[in-house]
This record gives C-alpha cells, structure tokens and sequence, in this order.
C-alpha cells in the first residue's frame, strides 16, 4: 500500500497496563482520518507514538510502521527527531500552553525550520510570514514578533498550526486542536484543517466530539480500550454504525436529541430509547404559582475597570426570568459575559445597575447576612467541581456540612446516603475524598450538595464541559431526571448550542455582554432572528441527518 | 507477519494517562498515594531531631560523661576510640568531652530555635491572617508594613534589635523571631488570599454558609498545613541564624554549651584542635539538615492533599 | 471574564515597547522605594529613642558607656536633643535625606564617608556571590533534572546539605581544608581575587541550595508543559527544548528571589566578613553593635535598605522582560 503512512499492529505499554492494543492504521495524501474516542481510550497516545513521542517509560511495538516510506519500527531518538517536524507535524490542544508562553509566536514557527534547514535568519523570517498567511493569521507581520499570550484564542491556535506546516510536512497529527475554541472559532480551525489536506497532505485528526469530525474527515477509526473497533468512510461510520461503542458515542451527542429524551440507554443491553416521555410527568410544586418567576433578572449591568483604557461592560443591561419548573438555556462564547451573570444571579458578584429578584422577593440588593438565610432556595453546579470541594473533606463530609446549612444534623448519614442515591451514587463514595472519585462522579457529588438545601432553582454553570460525551450524557440525563422529580428551575448556562438544546425549554443567546435573542428553544433553534444566533447554530457541528 | 519490536528512546515527554494528567492538574489523587511513604532520608532525619529533642529534654540519657569535667591530662585529644565516652569527637582545652557538651547543648540550642521560630510563626501567622482575612485598606497597610520590614533584611533586624536591647540569650531569640515573621507573613497571606478565592470558599458562600463557619471549617484547616511545612523548614534556618549571633559573640556565650557558642570558643584553637570548630558545627548541620528535609516532606504531603 | 474575544478577527491592541511596559512599574518603584526609606528612617528614629536612658548617652554606646561630658554635650547639639520630640524627628528625616549620618562615636570618624569607603568590598562580594550560587544552582538543576528519579533524589539531597550549612561553619570548614591543610588561598581575605575565593564561595553555597531548589522545581514543571511537547514534535532535542524553552521558565522565580537572596547575602556578609577579617559593611555593622555605636548602626541600615530597593526595582524589571505575563 502507498500511503502516506501505514501502521499494523502497533502496541503502546506503560510497565504491565497495554493502552494502544494492536491498533492499525493508513493515511493515503490528502486524506483525513479521524480517530475518535472517549479519554482512555488510547487515541492520544497511539498520535503520539506516530511521532515516537510516547515517552519514557512507553513501550512501543508494531508490525509495521512506515511513515513517508521510511520503516520507523527502530528508529532512534535522532532518527526520529529528522522525522519530528519535517515529516510529521503535530498539532495540540490549547495553543495558550502548547507554544511557549515566553517567546513570540515567529520564533516558535521558525524553530522547526533552524532544526531541519540551513535557512538564514531572514530566509526563516520569510517563511514564517508566508506560512502564517496560509493559515489566515491577520497581520501577520505584527504577529510574529507576540507571544501566544497576546494573541486571541483562533489567532494562537492558527500560530500553532502554522509552526506545523512550516516545513510543509506530508503529514500532520492534529490531537483534539479545537477542543479549547468558541464554536464560531472552532468552524474556522476545522475549515482551515480542511483546505490544508488540499493540497496532499494527509491529515489524522484526534477528537472524542464525532460531530466535529464529521465536518472535516474522509474516514472515521473509533477507538475504544486501546483498540479500533470500528472504521469506515464518514457515511458508513455514523449511517450504519456496527459496533455498540460507535452506537453509544451517537446517541451520546445531545446536539438535535429532543428535549426530554434520554441520552444513554436505562438498560445495559444497549437499546437506545430516543422517543422523549411526555412533559406531563413533570411535577411542579403545588404550592408555587407557575406563573410568577423563580429568579428574575431586571436590567442587570455589571462593568470592570481597565487600566488605560474604557471600563470593560461584561454584563449590559441584561433582563431574563425562570419560572418555577422551567430550563432557560443561557448560551454564550468565552467573553460572552455569561459566566459573569451567573455570579450575579448567584451574588458574588454586585451588579452596577438592575437587580436580581428571587421568589418575588429582593436578592441583590439585600445584605449577605440577610440574604443567606434565602440562599437555600438557589442551589449551583459549577464545571470544575472538584475545587469546589474542600480538598481536607470527604463525600460524606462535604454532604453533611450542606445539610447542616440546611437546618438537618445527619447522625447516622441516612440524608446524604439518601442524596447520594438520588444522583446514583453508591453510598461507599461517603469515605472518600471527591479527588479519589471519577470526573462524571464528582459532578454527581456536586450535584447532591446543591439538592441538601433543597432548592427551587438549580444553577449549571457549564456542568458538563469538562466531561467525555459519554459522561456527559449521564449528566445531563440526571438533572433531568432530577427536575422532573423535584420541579427544579434549572439556569444552565454553556457555551455548547447542542447540549443547550436538549436541555432547555427557553433559550437566551448572549453576545458581548448583551442578551441578543431569548425565546422558545424550538423556535429559536428552527428561525434564529438575530445574526449572532444564526452565526452561531451555523457553527456548531452536528451530525450529518443520515446519521440518526 | 514479523514482529519486530523495539523501544522508545530514554528520553521524551511526559504521556497522557489520563489518571496522571489529572492528577497533576488537580495536585493530588490516586497517584499521590506514594508521596505519602516515608523515604529514607526522611526516617533519618526523623530520628536525627528525636535524639536531638531527648538530649535536650534529658541530656544525662544520652551524655556519657559529664560535661564539665576536667581532666587536664586529656586536653585537647583528637577524636579517637582510645576512650570512646569521652574522645570519641576529642575534647577541648580543659579535657571536657565535646560528646557530652553537644549532647548538653541539644537543650540552649534547640530551645532558642524552636521559640524564635514559634515567635516569628506566630506573629508571622497573626499579620499574615489579618491582611488576608480584611479588606482592602488593611491589607495594603499590612502589605506597605511589609515591605518596610523586607528592607531590613535578616541579620540586619536583629543586630539593629540587639543595639537597641543589649546582647543575650533572649535578646537573640527575640531577633531572629522577629526577623523571620515578614516572610512567613508573606507567605501564610498568599495562602489566605488564595483560599479564600478558591471555589470551595465560593461554593460554601452559594450554599449558604456563614463567614464565621467558612473560617472555621475551611480557611484555618486548610491554612495549617502549609503553616506546619513553613515551621519545620523555618525550625533549622532559625537555629543557623541564632547560632551564627551566639558564634558573633551576641548571643549565648561560653562556657555555655550552645553550639554557636562553642564554635566561638573553638576558635582560637582553629589550628591545633579542628575538632572543637568541626564538631559543634556538624550538629548544627545535621539539624537544620534535618528539619529542612522533614519541612519539605510535610509540604509534599501538604500539597498533595 | 479574562478570556480574549471570541472574535478571530478583532486585532490585538498595538504591542507596547520594553520601555512602555516598564516605565509605570519603574515608576511605581521608585515612589514605593522613598515610601520604605522614609518608614525604615522613622522606624529606627523611634527604636533608638526606645533605648532606656538618656538618649544622647544611647547615642554613645547606651548606658553602660563611658561617653565623656564633652562628648555628651557635642551630640546633644549635633541630635538636637533639647528641642521638641517633633523637631528631632524632622531634623534627622532632614539629616539622612543628605546622606548625613552623624559621627561615629567609636571611630571619631564621619558615619557616610566611611560607609561609602566600605561598600564597595561588601557590594563586590555579595555579586561575585550570587553568580556563582546562580552557575552553581543552574548546573544542579539542569543535570539532576537529566538522571530520572535517582538524579532528582541527589539534586535535592545536595541542596538541602547546602541550604542547611552555617555560614560560619562552612567558613571554618573551608579554611581548615583550603588554607591550613592544602595552602591553596589565603585564611584571611588578602586584597585581590584570591583573598575572595573562599569568602565567595562560602557566602554562595547555602544560597546555590535554596535557588536550587526553586530553579529545579519550576525547571522540572517547564519540563512537562506541553509547549515542551510542541517543541518536540518540531525535532527540538534535548539541549534545544531546555535551553531555549525550559531554562527561561525556571529562571523566573528565582530572580524574582533576588530581592530575598540580596538580604541573605548581606546577612551573610556580616558573619563572613567577621571571619575572613575583610573590610566592608557587615564587619563595619558588627563592630558597631558590639560597641553599640548608633550612628554607625542606622547608617548601614539605611544604606542596605537603599541597597535592597534598587535591587527589588531592577529584579521585579527583570522578572517582566522574562517573563510579560507577570505584568498584567
């Protein structure tokens, strides 16, 4: 076979744990091929070891294992490193940390071409521009000389990739490059990615998000325990998915599900339940009025003094309401503001102008001696849950310390085994520390030590992103499940416009610090009136229709 | 199908895994679990500072000799198993075994160290709470205080101290205290500053939870392990230093035996008896030696929690 | 809310030059450095005056001293001891704003000439100091950090061995190996470089433990960042990926030390100048105590207070080349 490269059975060991297990792979040029899987799954490092970066410690072994027509299998650290950069090019997640925060962007793309070329100085200035360009870096010739701090999320992630190409290498290894971006941004990274295998290079594109490759990749290999379990042309993979391991990943992505649906199946045979139940089952509390809000926001304004500059407005003039039982979706990119809404809503945060009511009663205004006796009725969620614990205290701890602000002294911890049981969790989680417990787990605990105080209005400040979609899934499948139960108000608040939707009833859209467009979630999803929203639904990766 | 295998080079990055990569970006987990292990050179110097602490405590346990008694004939004997109790790290001008007197110096030499480092933590901890704890205005005043203080570096404050008191034991101790509670101020500050902008300071303030309790329950628990890793490093610095005023003749003088002190005595006789300068000396190394690789482990462990 | 735009397309504020980015904070230096000399003159002003006693006899050695009456009288006049608590103060602000640090009792001599005659020998030492703890500290970091788990292990064994040596101690030690046993230097500093190899190294070894440290650890978090990762992949090797990315990383917190590992080097000076029985500062400062001679005292503090802003300015400047993220 002639392709680009060809890799059979390649086995990645740390000590005794096999984590790559007899992976294959081809790549002819101008291909693209997607390798996708939950974390864990070895994706990560079967790219690595493709650049023989897999570490000390690693043990590597294949078959077969040509790159470019050169046999890599014994390649030493000197051969490998002519093949670094020239041959291979290696894109990372979070171009902030992946280019070296201390120097500017032009010498970090020149280095591939000092190490592999005898290029003068200026030749490599040269160069570096020219590659730039052709990654669509604005002003280019400004940019060279910042560093990656300085530069925008896109812009860095375009630097990055460029000081892969610099050396316009026949393939480039690209491990999940859009994770960290807006949607906006990460369809402009992917369009880019695109049109570089125009040109023959081939392309191995990592990511745990099928949506996002199902845009750019020609082929699919999904992974799973350190094996492909599945491969095929785009279509063959996500039309007629074979292996139950694809099949989950599928219904897995919220993005299109209908509200109320269930992600992941109930029983363990994988039988995927999509039709949604009926909303009736929901319960809202009989003592509520319905029809008089849970958290009402009222033209809330918040800005930050910069230095030498105008104060920068995070939060401008934003006005929305829950009512008792409902899901508003709040939807925003990084800088949108909505994080600073949510510390509003929650009043960690002042605003400058407006105010927050709660229960029909004053929120913001109040003094924070007054207003905690209140706090029992706003429970939250935050995406990194686990520093939100204190890191001395144990599940059972933690739970305990809740229902004591709550007014209930768990002798014998019946309540928290009772909440834990709520969010799924066995009560032997009590005895340990939330850093000893799993991601998905951690969100649960969080989950429960919102729901001690009993609360009326759960807010979900980006609850799942730190999540693999398989978690993810879960996740959301027990706040919903928790609301019906419960009646919860639920704000959830992401930069995901797919997990959004299958969450929310009513959607708001917020653009720099704005709230642009609010309304029923269908509707806004099926005619979005302003252009940011428009903008924004056109961006965000869904599965082709042929796959559901 | 041949299966040629090979390894990796030595070298390289560090790879994902995803347990690993957690763990660090969280500084703590499953994989922490072997930072708890006592190594070596911790069990060393653990029983190292247990000896020191019971000479100090009961000198007459460990001291084979008494420590003042003279014995002409045997003045100056380099150290030797001739008569391991009294010369086995020689003797000094009077025959007195340097053994013992270590052994006797365990006590002024410990003491001062471990009341300057108390009174320096404490003062220290009290400044470095305040600012952390108040707002704005206090905290830049205590900052301001602060940085007035670093500008009398060290030995610097405590000599400007012992000029304005008078030399001696607890004047030395009061100087070294006093001089090394800005950095600990410093430090334990920052500590407040960052918990008290932590997430679970945050999420305790959603829940509900009053100020007071969040002091209780979450700021000064979390505080006191750095502030344990901070006193057990600080421990030996404080003992260098205050030996090093009693060696200046500051300090406690001879005939005590506090190590400093007997290093000054030794002095003069730097050419003919080295034993009397080297001795002395190494206790104080092995001390300060001691306490800074138990501070290092405690902040590990600290860390990892 | 300190993510950038999520715009690609919005252009970046003009980047400000190295003489913009540090002309405000040079500037804030500079005002925060009278503010801490005026404190430390008002701090010593007040102690002295706690001395019990008369205060022109604290003046002349406290009071044990056999200041005669003349002598007495002389500095009562010179402090203006028999004007209000208020105009002393204002006198001796005045005073020290013109470098004029009175007489020395003990020496019958100018406090400020004679200071400024010491302080080159002191400044000498405590530079040639700090860069060799600097080589010293670096090559232990940068060749530990090559051995794996054993490498790691020694580094920090050797630097917790050096950070624990009495200055003192390792003084006598040195001399009783280099002079008395080998006859290489000299065992009381001689004017010329090698009457300073021993002062120099002694006053360096704990101060290369503790930089060592902290350049070790930052070194070895550089080492695992995963803009190392992106260098490799690039076919940068081994000496590439730390001394072009990861030396710079770990360097940061260390000068940003300076301000700290200046007070230990004066501190230092005090103890090793004493031994080697060299002129500078910290003999000057001890001799001083001893004999309780104030003026003497509060000159050396002013001076090293002095001493230590210019260094903390020039090492927080220094941090921000480095490194631009801490300017924010």
């Amino acid at each position: 076979m002639s392709g680009l490269i060809s890799v059979r059975d390649l086995r990645v060991s740390f000590g005794d744990r096999e984590v790559v297990r007899g992976v294959d792979i081809a790549v002819a040029p101008g291909e693209t091929l997607a390798l996708v899987g939950e974390s864990g799954s070895g994706k990560s490092v079967t790219a690595r070891a493709l650049l023989g970066l897999t570490g000390p410690g690693a043990a590597v072994t294949a078959s077969q294992l040509d790159i470019d027509g050169r046999d890599l299998r014994a390649a030493s650290e000197r051969e490998w490193r002519g093949v670094r950069g020239s041959r291979v090019g290696l894109v990372s997640q979070d171009a902030l940390v992946s280019l070296d925060p201390l120097r500017p962007i032009g010498r970090e793309i020149a280095d591939t071409l000092r190490i592999h070329t005898r290029l003068s100085p200026s030749a490599r200035t040269e160069r570096v521009l020219e590659v730039l360009r052709e990654v669509g870096m604005p002003d280019p010739e400004v940019r060279i000389a910042q560093r990656a701090g300085e530069l925008s999320g896109g812009q860095r992630q375009r630097a990055l990739i460029a000081s892969a190409l610099a050396l316009r290498p026949p393939l480039l290894v690209a491990d999940e490059p859009t994770t960290a971006l807006d949607v906006t941004v990460q369809a402009r990274i992917l369009d880019l990615l695109g049109s570089v295998t125009a040109n023959g290079t081939g392309l191995v594109l990592i990511s745990h998000d099928l949506a996002v490759v199902a845009r750019v990749a020609d082929r699919i290999a999904v992974m799973s325990d350190g094996r492909i379990v599945e491969t095929g042309t785009v279509d063959e993979v996500l039309g007629a998915a074979r292996a139950q391991q694809t099949r989950r990943l599928i219904a897995a992505i919220p993005s299109g599900r209908p509200r109320g649906s269930r992600l992941r199946p109930v029983d363990a045979a994988g039988v995927i339940e999509t039709r949604p139940r009926p909303t009736a089952e929901r319960t809202v509390r009989e003592e509520t009025d319905p029809t008089s809000p849970i958290l009402d926001v009222r033209g809330v304004s918040k800005a930050y003094p910069r230095r030498g500059t105008e104060p920068l407005v995070a939060v401008d003039d934003v006005s929305l309401s829950i009512r008792p039982g409902e899901t508003l979706g709040l939807v925003g990119e990084s800088g949108s503001g909505k994080s600073t809404l949510a510390r509003i809503a929650l009043a960690l945060t002042a605003p400058d102008r407006g105010e927050v009511v709660v229960d029909g009663e004053s929120w913001s205004t109040l003094r924070e001696s007054k207003r905690r006796a209140r706090r029992h009725l706003m429970g939250a969620i935050y995406q990194d849950a686990l520093s939100s614990f204190d890191p001395r205290l144990t599940t059972g701890q933690i739970l305990a310390d809740a229902l004591l602000v709550a007014g209930v002294r768990d002798g014998g911890g019946r309540r928290a085994r009772e909440l834990l049981d709520s969010v799924g969790l066995p009560s032997a989680v009590l005895a340990r520390r939330p850093a000893r417990l799993s991601g998905g787990q951690r969100q649960r605990v969080s989950i429960a030590r919102a729901l001690a105080t009993s609360p009326r209005l759960l807010l979900c400040d980006e609850p799942v992103s730190a999540l693999d979609v398989g978690v993810q899934a879960t996740v959301l499948d027990l706040l919903d499940d928790l609301q019906r139960e419960h009646g919860l108000a639920l704000l959830f608040i992401s930069h995901d416009l797919g997990v959004v939707r299958h969450m929310s009833d009513r959607i708001a859209v917020m653009h720099a610090g704005r709230l642009v467009e609010t309304g029923d979630a269908e509707a806004v999803f099926a005619a979005p009136q302003h252009p940011y929203t428009q903008l924004l639904l056109e961006a965000t990766p869904t599965l082709p229709q042929s796959g559901r | 199908m041949t299966d040629l295998s090979f390894r990796a080079a030595e070298q390289q990055a560090p790879v994902v895994d995803e347990q690993r990569a957690d763990d660090r970006a969280s500084g703590r987990g499953a994989g922490s679990r072997r930072r708890f292990r006592i190594g070596a050179g911790e069990a060393l110097a653990g029983a190292y500072l247990i000896a020191a602490v019971v000479a100090a405590v009961a000198p007459g346990l460990l001291s084979p000799v008494d420590p003042l008694a003279i014995s002409p004939s045997q003045a100056f004997s380099p150290p030797s198993l001739a008569d391991p109790a009294v010369t086995l790290l020689g003797t000094d001008e009077s025959g007195r075994s340097i053994l013992s007197r270590i052994i006797h110096g365990a006590g002024p030499s410990l003491l001062i160290g471990a009341s300057a480092t108390a009174i320096g933590l404490l003062l220290g901890a009290a400044l470095g709470l305040f600012a952390g704890l108040s707002g704005r205005v206090v905290d830049f005043a205590v900052n301001r205080l602060l940085e007035v203080l670093f500008a009398l570096p060290g030995l610097l404050l405590a000599l400007f101290l012992i000029v304005i008191v008078g030399p001696g034991v607890v004047t030395t101790t009061l100087a070294v205290g006093l001089s090394t509670a800005p950095g600990y101020a410093r430090i334990i500050r920052g500590q407040v500053l960052a918990i008290r902008r932590s997430g679970y300071i945050e999420a305790a303030t959603v829940l509900g939870v009053s100020p007071v309790r969040r002091l209780i329950r979450h700021m000064l628990p979390n505080t006191a392990g750095p502030l344990l890793a901070l006193g057990t490093l600080g421990l030996g610095q404080a003992i260098v230093w205050a030996s090093a005023l009693s060696y200046l003749g500051l300090g406690a003088v001879p005939p005590s035996p506090e190590w400093g002190a007997m290093l000054a005595a030794g002095r003069i006789y730097l050419t003919t008896a080295w034993w009397m300068s080297v001795m002395p000396g190494l206790a104080i190394v092995l001390t300060a030696m001691s306490a800074t690789a138990l501070g290092r482990g405690v902040q590990r462990r600290v860390r990892a929690l | 809310m300190t993510s950038p735009s999520a715009s690609d397309l919005r252009p970046t504020a003009p980047r400000a030059g190295a003489v913009g980015r540090l002309g405000r904070p040079l500037l804030i230096g500079v005002g925060g450095g009278v503010f801490v000399l005026w404190a430390v003159a008002t701090l010593t002003f007040v102690l002295v005056r706690l001395i019990p006693g008369d205060p022109a006899q604290a003046v002349l050695g406290g009071p044990g001293s056999q200041a005669s009456a003349e002598a007495l009288a002389a500095a009562r006049a010179e402090y203006g001891l028999d004007q209000p608590i208020l105009v002393q103060y204002l006198m001796q602000l005045g005073r020290i704003a013109t470098l004029d640090f009175g007489t020395s009792y003990s020496l019958r001599t100018e406090v400020a000439p004679l200071l400024l005659s010491q302080l080159g020998g002191t400044l000498l030492l405590a530079v040639l100091a700090l860069a060799l703890a600097w080589v010293v500290a670096l090559a232990l970091a940068l060749a530990s950090t090559r051995g794996g788990r054993v490498g790691a292990s020694l580094g920090s064994a050797l630097e917790v061995v050096a950070a624990g040596l009495p200055q003192f101690w390792l003084a006598t030690v040195l001399i009783l190996v280099f002079s008395l046993g080998l006859g290489w230097f000299p065992p009381i500093s001689v004017p010329g470089p090698i009457g300073l190899v021993l002062p120099v190294v002694t006053l360096a070894l704990p101060l290369a433990g503790f930089l060592g440290q902290t350049i070790r650890e930052s070194l070895l978090d550089a080492l695992e960042a995963p803009f190392v990762l992106s260098a490799r992949a690039r076919g940068e090797g081994e000496r590439g990926i730390r001394l072009r990315h990861a030396i710079r990383h770990a360097a940061v917190p260390g000068v940003a030390l300076s301000g700290w590992a200046f007070g230990y080097l004066i501190s230092g000076a005090v103890v090793v100048e004493t031994i080697f029985a060299r002129p500078g500062l910290g003999r000057t400062l001890l001799n001083a105590v001893t004999v309780r001679d104030v003026p003497v005292v509060i000159g050396v503090v002013m001076i090293t207070a002095l001493a230590y802003i210019v260094v903390t300015v020039v090492s927080d400047a220094a941090t921000r080349l480095l490194d631009p993220r801490s300017a924010a």
